[in-house]
């Protein structure tokens, strides 16, 4: 006669025991198979979204997410496959990435740096993510960037125009497909030049962050080679929501260009604010009174309503482009949602495609196979003409647009018109340039 | 000094806000002893009554185009609004072109209507708790209702601009015999300091000069006493709480042409506003407005190049460094009573 002798101490022991048993092969078999963190089991594989889905960018977060959705499903092989149908690789067959479904997770990023990082990594943990893409700040990417690298995960940046992402601050592990302040600098000064001359006298209202002073330092120094004298450049506090004793100065300072280093709520305000001022209306040295807004947003933009008529600017692109792939990503996005996409929605399309195709071309999803297939990488058919990863320090380059405020908009989205494509070879730059110095790409990390 | 004017102007008007709504601020404290962190938000709802009518009055009939295409390619929606077509293109146009005026008129019977509800629905159950308590729900409502606004009205700040009439700026520079431009200032924040005065002025008129406020004064004073008389002072403070909220709604109306309303606006106001408050004195309407203006030009001077220079990231810091002074000088604020908040 057997005797079953359960007792509720003999009952976890054992449990926890098996329990940490069972636990340890599949995280040694994990490590040993594949070499990397995450490796995809079974039959589908997980990208990890992490956008901003509450605070100030949560609209252009959502623009983010519905591009994403769009990528998956062109990926899986849904809808009429958008850019996958222009992209100058054809790796991608609309059969999921090497065989395998995509799936997706999504992460709020709530543009803070550490809820940043905090949602990358459940991401990566619990969730298995085996890449991480999106965000709508420099200081996030950055942040969200040397997360990634540690844990031994590909970052596909979404947006982030400081240098400081494939400057200082580059990783081996993460990629930006985004342009950057130097090139909006590089863009910007012959069009300026053309249409303000070079006798001016410009004055700098910027945030007071990472992005923002990068942005100065680029667009200063271009312009103070054509010519320009640089007045004052007087830094702004990010939580700013009032301008107006900014602003009120600048006339009286001897400037007779504004250029604001400002994005989102902060463009829209300071925009508006110098706009009442009524600085566009006003003569100063002789010279009709000017205002740049270096980096434009669409999105953005439509909050400073009719006051960004007339006024230049740079952006990654825009939906009126009229090359095959931008109009088959217009069309894609506009017919599933009803409107047109935004450039951060272009961008982290293309950057969910590049990174599709760079593992469909590797193999693998081992971060260092990728990295190896991104760097160097040139391609076109993504709505940007022809373009290279560069190796040296994983930053696109491309065209960049030079856009003004449109003077008469025929619809909502209608807001900003290209006056001037730069090509490439105009904003390229050397990886060592000192504007970019410090900080080393490093080598890849696998994980694991 | 062409540079002093022109900060003291700026700070008038960035003072005619935190007036208006520290005034509220006080006057819900004074009369409920509620602190009352939802204020901001009352701010924030203004100047969305002020987009809401925008977008009322600018509901559209929509006929396809047949030449025009969108970006589709497919047929251009062609949109004219319903006044247009009632009151002729041209007063129609007029009309949308005032909207942030004709929303005074519109938010005056939602704000008392919202501030009503907070106050019957929420906030009287909090009258016999610690401030803690109040401040936590008040502060819960606060972000409920940005949220609620968010999703109504997405993230992004919407345009709503003032009348055509009030774009531009004067040029007191020339007036006061000082070179053209040097002192410039926009034409609608000139409107926004007179319509922030004569809002105190009708709320001090309204307690010194009427029946009904000087039940409400001496409720304040002594609620107990006023109670023992015979007069229902409960409901005259549900009063004050919604002309309150209206108050801080108007604040809200009037500021949507200065900077494009966005569901966080009330938040960035709020805790200036009850730095306000408190260096002002807990309570005292007149110490509020006082301290509101105060504060407001303090700002602005700190912003100044000449002063950021010497004391980098003093715009961003004086307010609480001033506030820190007088409380330390004045621990019950400029014109604070006694008795008040020590009990």
């Amino acid at each position: 006669m057997s005797t079953s002798n359960f007792t509720r101490r003999g009952l976890l022991k054992t449990s926890a025991v098996a329990g940490a048993g069972l636990a340890l092969p599949t995280y040694l078999s994990a490590a040993n198979h594949a070499g990397y963190t995450n490796a995809p089991q079974g039959d589908t594989v997980t990208l990890g979204f992490n956008v901003p889905q509450s605070g100030p960018y949560a609209d252009e977060g959502a623009d983010e997410l519905r591009a994403y959705e769009l990528a998956v499903e062109h990926l899986n092989g849904g809808g009429d496959g958008g850019m996958m149908n222009t992209f100058s690789s054809k790796e991608l067959t609309g059969n999921g990435i090497l065989g395998k479904k995509v799936e997706y997770v999504t992460g709020d990023t709530q543009t803070k740096s550490d809820a940043a990082r905090a949602s990358a990594k459940s991401m990566i943990e619990k969730d298995g993510a085996v890449m991480i893409t999106g965000g709508s700040s420099s200081g996030v990417a950055i942040a969200v960037q040397g997360l990634c690298q540690e844990a031994g995960i590909i970052f596909m940046a979404g947006l982030t125009h400081s240098n400081d992402t494939t400057g200082k601050d580059k990783k081996a592990n993460g990629f930006r497909h985004f342009f950057n302040g130097y090139m909006s600098a590089a863009a910007l000064a012959p069009v300026l030049k053309n249409l303000y001359g070079t006798d001016r006298n410009a004055y700098h209202l910027t945030a007071d962050y990472t992005w923002g002073w990068t942005q100065e330092e680029s667009i200063a120094a271009a312009t103070e080679a054509m010519g320009w004298n640089t007045v004052n450049k007087v830094r702004t506090p990010l939580a700013s929501t009032d301008f107006s004793s900014y602003i009120a100065p600048v006339l009286n300072s001897g400037a007779d260009v504004l250029v604001l280093n400002h994005y989102g709520g902060n463009m829209v305000n300071s925009l508006t604010n110098a706009v009442q001022f009524g600085l566009r209306d006003k003569q100063v040295n002789g010279k009709n009174f000017e205002i740049v807004v270096p980096l434009y947003s669409r999105l953005m933009a439509k909050g400073a309503g009719a006051n960004v008529k007339g006024i230049h600017g740079s952006t990654n692109w825009h939906w009126s482009l009229q090359d095959d792939a931008s109009k088959a990503f217009v069309k894609s996005f506009g017919t599933k949602y009803g409107f047109p996409p935004s450039q951060a929605a272009h961008t982290v399309y293309c950057q969910t495609m590049l990174y599709a195709d760079a593992a469909q071309r590797a193999g693998t999803f081992n971060p260092c196979g990728i990295a190896e297939a991104l760097e160097g990488f040139e391609f076109d058919g993504l709505g940007n003409g022809k373009t290279l990863y560069r190796a040296a320090d994983h930053q696109c380059f491309k065209d960049v647009l030079v856009v003004r405020g449109k003077e008469n908009p025929t619809s909502e989205f209608d807001l900003l018109e290209v006056v001037e494509v730069t090509p490439a070879a105009q904003v390229t730059y050397e990886p060592d340039h000192p504007m970019f110095a410090g900080g080393a790409l490093g080598t890849c990390n696998p994980g694991a | 000094m062409d540079a002093i004017i022109l900060q003291i102007l700026n700070g008038l008007d960035k003072g005619s806000a935190y007036a208006l709504i520290a005034l509220g601020l006080t006057l819900i404290f004074g009369t409920l002893g509620v602190v009352n962190f939802a204020h901001g938000a009352l701010f924030m709802i203004g100047a969305f009554c002020a987009v809401t009518l925008q977008r009322i009055l600018s509901l559209s009939t929509v006929t396809l185009s047949k030449t025009e295409t969108n970006f589709l390619g497919q047929p251009a929606e062609i949109k004219t609004p319903y006044v247009e077509s009632w009151f002729g293109p041209e007063a129609g146009a007029a009309i949308i072109d005032w909207s942030v005026p004709l929303a005074i008129l519109f938010s005056i019977p939602v704000m008392i209507a919202i501030g009503f509800i907070m106050e019957r629905g929420l906030i009287k159950h909090f009258y016999k708790r610690p401030h803690a308590d109040q401040i936590l729900v008040t502060f819960g409502l606060a972000i409920v209702l940005q949220e609620v606004i968010k999703y109504f009205y997405g993230a992004n700040p919407i345009p709503t601009g003032a009348p055509e009439v009030f774009k531009g700026s004067f040029d007191f520079g020339v007036l006061l015999g000082f070179d053209p431009n040097a002192i410039i200032y926009p034409y609608w924040r000139l409107v926004y300091f007179g319509f922030s005065a004569l809002i105190i002025s009708a709320v001090f008129a309204f307690l010194q000069f009427t029946t009904f406020g000087m039940v409400v004064r001496a409720g304040m004073a002594d609620r107990e006493t006023v109670g023992l008389l015979g007069i229902n002072i409960d409901k005259r403070f549900t009063i004050m709480f919604g002309l309150a909220a209206a108050v801080a709604g108007l604040a809200g109306v009037m500021y949507a042409p200065i900077n494009s309303p966005n569901y966080h606006m009330g938040m960035d106001f709020l805790v200036l506003s009850f730095v306000v408050v408190v260096v002002g004195g807990m309570g005292s309407l007149p110490g509020a407005v006082l301290a509101g203006f105060m504060l407001g030009i303090l700002e602005s001077f700190a912003s100044m190049n000449e002063i950021k220079s010497l004391i980098p990231g003093i715009d961003q810091i004086i307010i609480y460094v001033v506030a820190i002074l007088i409380l330390l000088t004045r621990p019950r604020g400029l014109m604070g009573r006694k008795g008040v908040m020590e009990e």
